[in-house]
Parts: structure tokens; sequence; C-alpha cells
């Protein structure tokens, strides 16, 4: 089961995409998941055979166990040959010495004991420490109930575990874990500037009246494009920070697109590699990676590859927003709706639409300097459509 | 067809662009950005659903006409 975002503690397994004997690359989806942000397509990082499948429908599953056997090439021998069991795992049969599970790999740490970064949220807040604890989660990780003691280790999961409110209270409780991991821990400052966005507003308009409806482009993806291209060339806003690795930059830009849903809660997905696409790709991916939010089938890589994230207020609406870092990202991008006012340019006082866009950074890797020449980038783009 | 015909034609459009969103909670008044909550990409996947089924095509000057059920009836009657 892997960790589909930073305050994911389960999911449970609702379908298989693959079967035993089945082939699968990286990439493939090989089963769906239900989580707190709704169902969740789950690839693999793996190459290889299907072996086994180990995880069974229905079930609730801690993040980290099994779901499924992956042989590479070369790896059935070890199996025939029944090699030694690692180490005692109940309900699980013998194992090859080195299955390639599908759940993400487990965190290199040596010292600090081993807990879920939800378990060491509410440990730091009781005050406990964790290595007091003992974990119940798959390899003894700590998981939430430890701290809370609400879990009798290694029982299985009952109905009370995972509270039984409705889709939008469990998403309401994921956000309410992810943002306040986000500002406990993520020393957040910030930067606004208010660019004149008439330029990308006409070249939209003229784009779009000789367009059929399906080939139109929305402001929103120029906002996606510039900001790939600032993350681009400013690499501290774009990428992961965490306890054990620091800040790692990313080497492509994925930025996360924050879909606010109806009835209340939000997602963001990430988009690929923004920064070698066309802007006709970006809006196409855009739209579908919206259309899919909405139905509830986002995947995996969607939901914890993103390396920055934007959250645009649309087209009407507030003028302007300073949004809370999504971890284990370092910076967010808020834009705020056009807003039409009085505007001087070249001595004269003007109308003209502009948007607010305040980037919220974080302080362990970045500096005003950096974030400064990211919104730079930002409004240069921005201000030159025909090159996005 | 009647304008009608149009108004349930929008209607289920607008359900299928909006899954979350009940078809009997939408009265003809309400505006599908204020009241509904569509944002922009969803009014645009709107409009291009229905350039796809009645081959009308809305350019984005006339968008506010589509602003509440009852209105879009009445425009896509007109522009046919």
């Amino acid at each position: 089961m892997p960790s589909l975002g930073a305050d994911m503690e389960a999911g449970t397994l609702v379908e298989w995409s693959v079967k035993p004997g089945d082939t699968v690359k990286r990439g493939d989806i090989v089963a769906v998941v239900e989580t707190q942000k709704g169902a969740i397509e789950i690839e693999t990082f793996e190459e290889g055979i299907v072996a086994e499948l180990k995880a069974e429908l229905g079930r609730e599953l801690p993040v980290g166990a099994p779901l499924a056997v992956i042989l590479k090439q070369g790896e059935e021998a070890i199996l025939e040959a029944g090699s030694e069991k690692p180490h005692v795992e109940p309900p699980a049969p013998p194992q090859a010495e080195k299955p390639t599970h599908t759940a993400a790999p487990a965190p290199a740490l040596a010292s600090a004991p081993l807990a879920s970064p939800a378990a060491r949220v509410r440990a730091h807040e009781l005050g406990i420490d964790l290595a007091t604890l003992a974990g119940s989660g798959p390899g003894g990780v700590i998981v939430l109930g430890d701290v809370e003691g609400t879990v009798a280790p290694r029982e299985p999961k009952t109905k009370k575990q995972k509270s039984s409110g409705s889709p939008f209270e469990e998403m309401r409780k994921a956000i309410a874990a992810a943002m306040t991991r986000s500002k406990q821990t993520i020393p957040h400052f910030y930067l606004s500037e208010t660019i004149d966005v008439e330029a990308a507003i006409r070249f939209l308009e003229a784009r779009n009246a000789t367009l059929s409806p399906d080939r139109r482009m929305l402001l929103g993806a120029l906002f996606v494009r510039a900001t790939a291209l600032a993350a681009a060339k400013v690499p501290v806003m774009n990428g992961h920070y965490t306890d054990e690795e620091g800040f790692k930059p990313s080497k492509i830009v994925n930025p996360g697109i924050a879909v606010a849903l109806r009835g209340g809660g939000l997602v963001a997905p990430a988009l690929m590699d923004v920064a070698t696409m066309t802007l006709e790709d970006t809006m196409s991916g855009m739209r579908d990676l919206v259309a899919r939010a909405r139905a509830g089938r986002l995947r995996s890589s969607e939901m914890t590859m993103g390396t920055i994230t934007i959250s645009s207020l649309g087209e009407t609406g507030a003028e302007e927003m300073t949004g809370v870092i999504f971890p284990p990202q370092v910076a967010l991008v808020g834009l705020g709706a056009p807003h039409l006012r009085p505007w001087v340019v070249d001595g004269e006082v003007v109308p003209r639409h502009v948007v607010t866009l305040t980037v919220s950074a974080d302080h362990r890797v970045s500096d005003g300097r950096q974030v400064a020449r990211f919104i730079a980038a930002f409004e240069d783009a921005v201000q030159s459509p025909e090159g996005l | 067809m009647t304008e009608k015909d149009y108004g349930a034609i929008f209607l289920e459009e607008l359900i299928r662009v909006a899954p979350d969103i009940e078809a009997a909670d939408v009265s003809p008044e309400d505006h599908i950005q204020d009241d509904l909550e569509l944002d922009s990409m969803d009014v645009l996947n709107l409009v291009t659903a229905l350039h796809e089924r009645l081959g009308i095509d809305i350019p984005e000057k006339d968008y506010p006409e589509i602003s509440t059920p009852a209105r879009a009836a009445a425009y896509l009657e007109r522009a046919v």
C-alpha cells in the first residue's frame, strides 16, 4: 500500500487491474485503492511478472503493507528454490528473498524510530517520545493508532477505526492533517506581486475567437506554463523536503493543480513535466486532470509526484490568496482572480486587468531573493504569452 | 425542438460535466458559476459538450447568455 500523501495512514483495496502471470511495466495501473481523497489508481514502479496478489479486496490496509509480489526477470528461480523467510509477517506465506513490492520503498532511517508522518505529528502534539512506543504497522512502523493508543496491535481493523464519516468529512480530515502538518513544520514566508495580464487576456481572446470550444485555452493554462518555466529557472522552489534527506530539488517540474470540489474539499493532482510541454498540451493535460479529479479517478503518481502547487481562484472571485504549502513540497503559487484596475503604463493611467500572485515558500530551503527571481520569471512569461 | 427541449439538453450536459450536482436541485434561475460552483474549466467543458451535441458553437463573448439554465435554453433555441 503506497503512501498517496503525507497524511495517508491506510487505504482500502477495491479493485485489481492485474492477475498473477500478467507482465507489468513501470507506470502500469495495477489496482484501485479507496482513500480519504477518493479512489486512486495505483501504478507500479517495477517491471516484471505478477507472481502473487497478497492483499484481499475490501480490506483496509496500512501504508507499507504488501499488495502484490512482482518478480523481475531472473527472480523466478529464487522463488522456486524457496529461500528463507525474511521475518515474521503473520498471514504471509514464505517469500522469495527479494520480492519486489508495489509499495513505496521503506524510509532509510538509522536511529529514529520508524513512524508514519501523521503519527509523528500527533506524538509531537501529545509530547510523546516515539522511542517509547511499540509500532503495530508493517515492520514495526509506529502508526497514528499507536500514538493515540486506540488500536490493538495486529488486530484486524474495525469499522470504528475507519470513522464512518461521509466522503466529505473524510476529505476534510485528510486536508486538516496535511495543512496542520504544513503549518507546524514548514516555516512559511510570502512574496507578492500584482501583474498586468492584459496582454495574456487579449492573446487568449484573439486565439479562442477562431477556435472551436474543444481547442480553446484558459488563462489558468498560461499560469501553469509560466509556473513551470519559472520553477525550472529557480530550482529551490521545485522539489521535496523531508526531515531525513533535507531538500531534494526535482529535475522536472510537475505542477500540482489545486481543484476545488463542490461541497467542499480539494485535491491537487500533478501534471508531469510541464516545462517540456507546449501550451496546448498543458491545456489538454489540465482538462483531463480536472475531469478525472471530478470523477474520482486520479493516479497514484499524480497524488505524490507534484513538485510545486498552483492554486488559482479562477476567473471570478477574490483578488488575492496566501496559500499553505502542500508537504513535502516547498512552494505554492497563489493566484487571485483578474480584476480591472487603474494602472500606470508609460506614464499614463489606463484600465488594465491585473492578477495578484502570492508565492508561499519554505524558509528552510529558499530566501526572499530567490522567490523574487521566481516571480520575475513568472511575470516575464505571462507578459509574453505568444512565447509560452 | 422547443426551448424546453434545449433546457433539458443543457441540464443533461451540465450534470455530465459536474456529476456531483443533482438535477433535481437545479433551478432554472441558478447561476452556473455563482450558485452551482462551476469553474472556468467546467464552463468550457459544458460549452464543448453543447457544441458536440447540438453543433452550436458558443463564442466566449456569449458565455453570459448561458449563465443560467433558463437563459441558456432561450439562447440555444435562438442560436439554431
